[in-house]
């Protein structure tokens, strides 16, 4: 994981624990390798303290010109990969320069840090917080050892959640009235609805309906959208006659959904769409798209 | 899927068992329900499969009583709408419909839940079934038309899943009377209407019809009957109320205390109505589907108003309507509905009367063609013999004959060659035993009866008279005889009906034999007239009589068969009279020797002339012996004998059989034992040695029969002999040794 110093042989075991690390809620964290590990859980303006011990390899005295520990949030474009753009930067000295002869542990502690964004791993860009230790080095360069951990930030519910409705069709065709119960939902809730035909010229095949996240990067004329397609799930099989009402129940617990991201630091936007997919008997699809909100409700456990 | 959609239904059906895996989840908390539902959902499985397992694990959750199972159904029905394919949609309800029958918040269940348990079940039943009736009917308009047959053959394949479902509404405990009345039926009856499908609505209203109780159909009578004339034309309405009437009938005879309801709701009464209203409705119904309907309802009648003969002639009456103005029905199915609902009431009152009494009846009948009409009265008559009913007015009589016209008379001349002539024969011959059947005991009455009778036979044709002039005229014979009877114990009272009028009805009836003519027949009756006028003392009529059968002797019987037949009638019959005067017997003696020697076989004279002497001696008559003439007719049967003997020598070269000689003698030794003094020892002698003599010419062919009847003759004698007594007396001078002949 130490991808920095993986080239050397450590002169020294750089840990970090969080002081709450026994209790604090872990959630898995997927890393840029395809490995997911498990890493404490904060929200903004959480205090962030622990402690940080370093351990020279034995008999091996480690020289420095000081010891610091920052607190890093950062935004990668992959375009840019490589290249982080801090949006927070935190630093801690924690020693002056010196030797280190054995096991040295030092305390550390941010307090009520601010976080506003959310950690997120896109398809082009990632948003990640982290501690960063450094000792410094002249001449052999510094040793680095790097701790992720997650931000969520948690909504309330919001007061006003109108369900959308909607009349769509094609004209002596096709004619459909839509509705889902909320404009706004929470990442373990359910999307109940209802699809009404009012009017089928058309031999349709099958319904589906898709949850699908737009990810907006850059901006101006550098913009970068990315759609996928994240929940298809069939609403109805065969063809309906007029008059006939099909009802959407759909969970979105198993799908791994983030809240709606608004222009991120003016990096990036993260927006979800419930789309409404009718597919006739020659393959033709038929859709409609309708943004909803989602956001992270504090969990009551 | 697509190349393979004509397994579609059985791999529906694998699917279907696959999923029955419902003990799978038994063990399963509520949590572990929602957590397996929420990850099928997210593993993209059809929406199809998806409520499917749904089904399944809904069933388990009801079952596992976390939440209330009037809920949980609901909510499944409800995503089962998902499914809008047709034939995957019905097995899924169908599905759901399983898995759900023994969850239902039925009263008494252990799903039982509040105060509207039961209407909560019922409302489940009847939305999966009104949604699987939709996705049925929608199967029909799938497709390209010209595969509509194949779909029809699918579509019924699969309707026993959208009839289960009434199945188990029927099965609910909490379907009293009053919600099936009020909710089920209604809302039933409103999805069969409304979903305008033919094969649909013939189904389910079948269906309805079969699975809730006779006493619900009857309560409910009004609601059911009235849906019929909403449905299709083209559904086949006449069998499902056909049906409807059967069960109620049934019901109606399986017990007598249910009748009182039947009265009550005044079953009839709407059946009736709604079965004018549907014939009404249905304005291109054919004839025969009308006719269904009123045989059914007959029979219901026939079941729950046994008493009511009005209404089945009410019935009859309403189908006489629907058939005025079609004339003769060429129709085969209708006809056999007419039949059958002809056919009736003679199986439910077995006696005839009933069905005379029926105004409308022979007008129902007058619509049958002449084919029909007749195999119609022949049931009437089969029904009468197997009743043994005696129809015992003139005015029945009458009746029967207008309705049974088809085989007294020709309707039709044009064609009246077309029929096989045994079936002509057959129907007949029933006719002819119907007559014995117009019976009374009453004289009077039974004149009437035989007056009618005949104006009804001489209508019949030349063709017909030989099969009914004899029943007829032994029909009539027979009142003669019981007036004959009377007359001797009632002695001097002035009857209304007597011999002499009924002998002349006779004589009249059998004359019109002639225009057929069957000579030998009227021959025959007539000799049997004048038989029966001999036992009433009726000199004059007797003698009538036979001048009337000599005419037909002399003038139309040729046949030499005939005559010999005939003359040996005449023998008979004559020698029974006893009624004659001296000169009025010789006159008829004298003529009957004369034909008997005018025979042209030798052999037949021969044995006319033997018979004949018997006419001269009447063992009971001492004024009629008169052993010359006896004598007079053997010599010359003798001589006759004699004669053709020896035709046979000059003609074929070798001399007849000695047959004709030992029946003469067997005429000697009758009259020998009578006591007719002119029959001498010798003369039985002498004739036995001429058939000795004749036996053992040379140019005898050998007779193995005659010689066993000389042989049997010899011993009878000897027989006599060995008796003793006066006989062994007479007997013991003849010799009659059987001399051996080599």
């Amino acid at each position: 994981m130490n991808f920095i110093i993986g080239a050397f042989k450590p002169a020294c075991h750089i840990s970090v624990s969080f002081s709450d690390g026994k209790s604090r809620k872990q959630v898995p964290l997927k890393k840029e390798n395809g490995q997911t590990l498990m890493v404490p859980l904060f929200q903004s303006q959480e205090n962030i303290l622990g402690k940080i011990s370093i351990e020279p390899v034995s008999g091996k005295k480690v020289e420095h010109n000081g010891i610091k520990v920052e607190l890093l949030g950062q935004i990668e474009m992959y375009f840019d990969k490589g290249n982080f753009y801090d949006f927070t930067s935190l630093v801690r000295e924690l020693d002056v320069p010196g030797e280190l002869y054995e096991r040295k542990t030092y305390p550390f502690e941010f307090s009520t840090v601010e976080m506003p964004y959310e950690t997120y791993n896109g398809i082009n860009v990632r948003l990640r917080y982290v501690l960063k230790v450094t000792i410094n080095r002249g001449y052999a360069g510094s040793i680095v050892e790097y701790q992720d951990f997650v931000v969520w930030n948690y909504t309330p519910p919001p007061a006003i959640n109108n369900s959308i409705k909607m009349e769509v069709g094609i004209e002596d065709c096709l004619h459909i009235e839509f509705e889902y119960n909320k404009s706004k939902y929470h990442l373990k809730d359910v999307i109940i609805g209802k699809i009404y035909f009012l009017l089928v010229r058309i031999k349709l095949k099958n319904m589906d309906l898709e949850i699908r996240r737009r990810e907006s990067t850059g901006s101006g004329v550098n913009t970068h959208v990315e759609t996928e397609t994240l929940a298809k799930y069939e609403l109805m099989d065969g063809a309906p006659v007029r008059g006939e009402s099909i009802p959407i129940r759909l969970f979105l617990s198993p799908y791994e959904l983030t809240p709606t991201y608004q222009n991120i630091n003016n990096k990036f936007s993260v927006k979800y769409y419930l789309n409404l997919v009718l597919v006739d008997e020659e393959d033709r699809r038929y859709f409609k798209q309708q943004e909803i909100t989602m956001f992270r409700l504090a969990e009551t456990s | 899927m697509k190349k393979k959609k004509h397994h579609i239904i059985s791999l529906m059906k694998y699917f279907h068992d696959f999923c029955g895996v419902e003990w799978l989840f038994y063990d399963l908390g509520v949590d572990e329900f929602s957590a397996l539902w929420i990850n099928w959902s997210s593993f993209l499985l059809t929406c199809f499969c998806l409520r499917y397992l749904l089904c399944t694990v809904g069933s388990v959750y009801i079952r596992s009583k976390e939440a209330p199972a009037k809920d949980v159904l609901k909510d499944l029905i409800e995503m089962c709408r998902g499914i809008q394919h047709p034939v995957r949609g019905l097995f899924l309800r169908s599905y759901l419909s399983q898995v759900s029958r023994d969850k239902l918040p039925d009263i008494g269940s252990e799903y039982e839940g509040d105060a509207d348990t039961a209407m909560d079940a019922v409302e489940f039943v009847l939305q999966n079934f009104t949604e699987m009736n939709k996705l049925w009917v929608r199967m029909q308009h799938q497709g390209p038309a010209r595969d509509k047959e194949k779909r029809e053959k699918e579509r019924s394949e699969l309707r026993d899943l959208v009839g289960k479902n009434l199945h188990v509404l029927s099965q609910i405990e909490g379907v009293d009377l009053d919600m099936y009345r009020e909710t089920v039926l209604p809302r039933v009856l409103e999805q069969v209407v409304n979903c305008k499908d033919e094969i649909a609505q013939y189904y389910l209203m079948d269906c309805v019809i079969q699975v809730f109780p006779d006493e619900y159909h009857l309560q409910t009578l009004e609601t059911i009957l009235g849906a019929c004339p909403q449905l299709q034309p083209s559904v086949d309405i006449k069998t499902v109320l056909a049906r409807l009437m059967e069960r109620l009938s049934n019901y109606a005879a399986s017990s007598a205390e249910v009748l009182p309801v039947f009265f009550q709701v005044e079953a009839f009464a709407k059946l009736n109505i709604a079965i004018g209203k549907v014939i009404e409705a249905q304005d291109d119904m054919p004839v025969y589907g009308a006719v269904t309907l009123y045989a059914s309802l007959l029979t219901f009648i026939l079941h729950v108003h046994p008493d009511r003969l009005d209404y089945v002639d009410q019935i009859l009456g309403a189908c006489v309507k629907k058939l005025s103005g079609k004339g003769k029905l060429d129709d085969s199915k209708a006809t056999k509905q007419i039949v059958a609902l002809l056919s009736a009431p003679l199986d439910k009152y077995k006696d005839i009367d009933t069905a005379l009494k029926l105004s409308n009846y022979p007008r129902v009948m007058e619509h049958l063609d002449n084919g029909t009409n007749k195999e119609m009265s022949n049931v009437i008559i089969q029904s009468i013999m197997k009743n043994r009913t005696y129809i015992s007015t003139a005015e029945k009589v009458e009746a029967l004959f207008e309705l049974i016209k088809g085989l007294i008379k020709d309707i039709d001349e044009n064609h009246q060659d077309e029929l096989d002539e045994d079936d002509f024969k057959e129907e007949q011959n029933s006719v002819a035993r119907l007559i014995q059947l117009l019976y009374t005991d009453d004289t009077e009455e039974m004149m009437k009866i035989i007056h009618t009778v005949r104006k009804h036979i001489l209508t019949g044709g030349p063709k017909r008279l030989p099969f009914t002039v004899p029943p007829f005229t032994f029909s009539a014979l027979k009142l003669v005889r019981r007036l004959q009877s009377q007359n001797e114990n009632v002695s001097g009272e002035e009857a209304a009906a007597t011999p002499k009028d009924i002998f002349q009805i006779l004589m009249q009836t059998i004359e019109a034999l002639s225009s057929v003519p069957v000579p030998e027949l009227a021959l025959g009756l007539y000799l049997q007239c004048a038989e029966a006028a001999n036992d009433c003392d009726l000199e004059p009529v007797a003698y009538e009589f036979f001048t009337q059968a000599y005419i037909l002797y002399e003038e139309e019987i040729s046949d030499s068969k005939a005559q010999v037949t005939s003359i040996h009638l005449i023998i008979g019959t004559l020698q029974r009279m006893h009624v004659f005067g001296v000169e009025n017997r010789d006159t008829l003696t004298h003529k009957a020797t004369g034909y008997s020697s005018k025979l042209l076989k030798k052999p037949d004279q021969c044995r006319a002339v033997y018979a004949c002497s018997h006419l001269f001696w009447l063992d009971e008559h001492n004024d009629m012996k008169d052993g010359e003439r006896v004598m007079l007719c053997l010599k010359r049967a003798l001589r006759i004998a004699n004669a053709a003997q020896q035709m046979a020598n000059a003609s074929r070269g070798s001399s007849g059989s000695v047959v004709l000689f030992i029946e003469i003698l067997n005429k000697y030794l009758y009259f020998y034992e009578k006591g007719v003094l002119q029959v001498t020892i010798d003369s039985i002698q002498s004739l036995i040695e001429l058939i000795k003599q004749e036996m053992s010419g040379e140019n005898t062919t050998a007779d193995l029969s005659a010689d066993a009847f000389f042989a049997s003759t010899l011993r009878y004698i000897q027989f006599q002999k060995d008796k003793g007594g006066v006989v062994a007396e007479k007997y013991s001078p003849i010799k009659a040794e059987f001399a051996e002949t080599s």
